[in-house]
């Protein structure tokens, strides 16, 4: 059998193969170590951290709606101090490397953030989300302001000598704008996407069903939203890309990396098969063999060619 | 530790209109699981519904190694449910979360702020240790394993309280009445058509009030918790309830599942996990809302 390359290189970072967790759907990586070899995943994306604990939003928190889920779990965390101390030692043992998910309400919030998270040992990388849309200031005002996204962008750059990640929002009008923007700013690469700005009503209350009246949506009802993102940003800005958005199989995978994404991080699915990210990871080895392709990275952004 | 694996149905069984019993042989050791902890399953195979769905374990037998759920057919997960046959397939997650602590439960495990700062902890009664064990309708899913627990270890007096919509929704008679025969079962209907006409929890205030109780477990609609919870604090007894919040990952990692307990300082709550810090709580440490 022919060896298959399934390493990827993004912004200097290596990964053994392009299967990445998506912030918010794996915890720290603990809950999910009972179900999946850790050591497998190509990276591990943790939940958002912010500066100081932050309680989250009331319940409900969650709703299922058509082929899709809206959630507003408001970045609950324990903070970094207690992430430093008690969860990256733990990841440490593992053989993967540690993306950090990060989120604040200022741009000196971030910053702040971005300096302490790199004094410590065992990050790979930064995830900055400018694009939560559960909490009431940041997040998303910032993904969705290109100014305000290269302002965060920059304020992070400036405190970290990791890769930085920006993670982009589909709530905007043009995405390969922000894309552009934040790429001037410094950023090493893309997240695309976060999740789809939804509500979802109660008929017996009348009211919102979520604590937080909005939520964002996941899973496959945003698939081909997430695709067409890739799919812009991939043509107009030359940044590495982390693909997302509805990927519950190898071939969802396979039409992200098609698309564009040099990997791709699954969320939502884990939900439904806590083993996603691996039978999704042998999907793609297995598509490889079967259509003679040795290497992945040839297989990146092939569906634009003419 | 819990383990996600496919599975056979080994019976199912409509027990009341609209209520089922769901045998199969879990993917863990029934021996290990404690009552209160729950499967997490997809009733379908599509992505609509998308999410996995949680039941209580409600009953085990321990020499076949089979579990069985109980469930009410409540929307279109459970209706999938309800069409599955012998020899079909689910693919169990399992088993979850924190169940029921045997007894004796400590005195309420903070002890209560009186005006006078710390009231002194009262030790129990010595033997036999009175339970009541109250349930709401399908409520009774995890009660029944907690039984199955409860009914080998000695000094206990346990009385069941069951309440329902009416005589045809109050389930498992017969077995809870074959589990033992120094269980007491107490009945209520809401529309009087068996035993008390009422709530269940009159019944239990009434028990209370007798000074006939010193714990209780409950499972139920979250009124009747709440009201579960009122009337132990009253009496300042201990008990544990077993929650219901909409999951998404059901083993902890994604925080969608959260109710509010006590923080540590006073007046102060958090936020946790039901998948993982519960199902169950004690009864005093849930905050409960309006
Ligand atoms: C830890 C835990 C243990 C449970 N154990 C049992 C059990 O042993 N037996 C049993 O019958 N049910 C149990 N439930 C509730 C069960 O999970 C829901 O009834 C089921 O998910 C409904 O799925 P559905 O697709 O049929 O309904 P949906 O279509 O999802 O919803 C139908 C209706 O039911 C309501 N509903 C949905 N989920 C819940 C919920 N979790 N609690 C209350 N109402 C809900 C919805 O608001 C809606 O009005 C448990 C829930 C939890 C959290
Ligand atoms: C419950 C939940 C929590 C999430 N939390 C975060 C978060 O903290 N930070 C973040 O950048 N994205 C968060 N996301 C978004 C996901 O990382 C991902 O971008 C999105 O869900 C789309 O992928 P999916 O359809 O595969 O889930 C969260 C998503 C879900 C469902
Ligand atoms: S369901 Fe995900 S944390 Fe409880």
């Amino acid at each position: 059998m022919v060896a298959i390359d399934l390493t990827v290189e993004i912004a200097g970072l290596k990964l053994k193969n392009p299967v990445i967790t998506a912030s918010g759907t794996f915890g720290f990586g603990q809950e999910y170590a009972p179900y999946v070899d850790l050591n497998r995943l190509g990276a591990i994306t943790v939940k958002g951290l912010t500066l100081l604990p932050h309680p989250g939003n009331p319940p409900p928190r969650l709703v299922e709606t058509p082929a899709g889920i809206l959630n507003a779990i408001g970045l609950q965390n324990p903070g970094v101090d207690y992430f430093a101390a008690i969860i990256l030692p733990y990841l440490s043992q593992f053989n993967v490397p540690v993306i950090v998910n990060m989120a604040g309400e200022t741009v000196e919030e971030y910053a702040a953030l971005a300096a302490k998270l790199s004094k410590l040992n065992n990050i790979a990388a930064l995830e900055v989300n400018i694009s939560c849309p559960n909490v009431k200031k940041g997040g998303l005002q910032f993904g969705s302001d290109p100014a305000a996204a290269a302002e965060v962008t920059r304020a992070v750059k400036n405190n970290t000598c990791l890769p930085v990640i920006v993670k982009l929002s589909p709530n905007v009008t043009r995405i390969e704008t922000v894309a552009q923007v934040v790429a001037q700013a410094g950023a090493d690469a893309l997240s695309l996407i976060n999740t789809v700005l939804g509500i979802a009503i109660d008929l017996k209350k009348r009211r919102p069903i979520l604590g937080n009246i909005f939520g964002g949506l996941s899973g496959p009802a945003i698939k081909p939203i997430a695709l067409r993102a890739v799919w812009q940003v991939f043509k107009e800005v030359s940044l590495p890309i982390i693909g997302m958005g509805g990927i519950f199989t190898a071939q969802d995978a396979l039409e992200f990396i098609m698309a564009g994404a040099k990997a791709v991080a699954v969320g939502t699915a884990n939900f439904i098969n806590p083993r996603a990210t691996i039978d999704i990871l042998e999907g793609i080895e297995n598509y490889l063999r079967e259509n003679k392709i040795e290497r992945l990275s040839d297989l990146v952004g092939t569906a634009h060619c003419k | 530790m819990a383990s996600y694996n496919t599975v056979n149905i080994t019976r199912q069984e409509e027990i009341a209109p609209g209520f089922y019993l769901l045998s199969f042989k879990p993917p863990f050791l029934v021996r290990q699981s404690q009552p209160g902890q729950f499967v997490y399953f997809r009733c379908g195979n599509t992505y609509d519904p998308l999410l996995p769905r949680p039941f209580s374990i409600a009953m085990v037998n321990e020499e076949k190694n089979e579990a069985a759920i109980l469930y009410q057919v409540v929307g279109r997960g459970t209706a999938l449910l309800a069409q599955k046959k012998e020899l079909n397939c689910l693919n169990i997650l399992g088993p979850l979360g924190r169940g029921f602590t045997l007894p004796p439960l400590g005195r309420p495990f903070q002890p209560k702020r009186g005006p006078k700062g710390l009231e002194q902890l009262e030790s129990f009664p010595q033997s036999p240790l009175r339970i009541a064990v109250v349930a709401g309708g399908v409520g009774i899913a995890p009660l029944f394993f907690l039984l199955q627990r409860l009914k080998d270890l000695p000094n206990l007096i346990i009385e069941v309280l069951i309440g329902a919509r009416n005589t045809k929704q109050l389930l498992l008679k017969p077995e809870i009445k074959n589990l033992s025969p120094q269980i007491k079962l107490r009945l209520a209907t809401d529309d009087g058509s068996y035993g008390y006409h009422g709530p269940v929890t009159e019944m239990l205030s009434t028990l209370l009030s007798a000074n006939k109780v010193d714990q209780v477990y409950a499972c139920g609609p979250e009124a009747m918790l709440k009201t579960v919870a009122r009337l132990l604090a009253k009496y300042n007894l201990p008990g544990e309830v077993s929650l219901e919040k909409q999951m998404g990952c059901g083993v902890g990692a994604c925080l969608s599942c959260v109710c509010k307990t006590k923080g540590d300082k006073e007046n102060s709550f958090r936020y946790s996990r039901v998948c993982k810090e519960g199902p169950v709580f004690p009864v005093h440490e849930v905050v409960w809302e309006d």
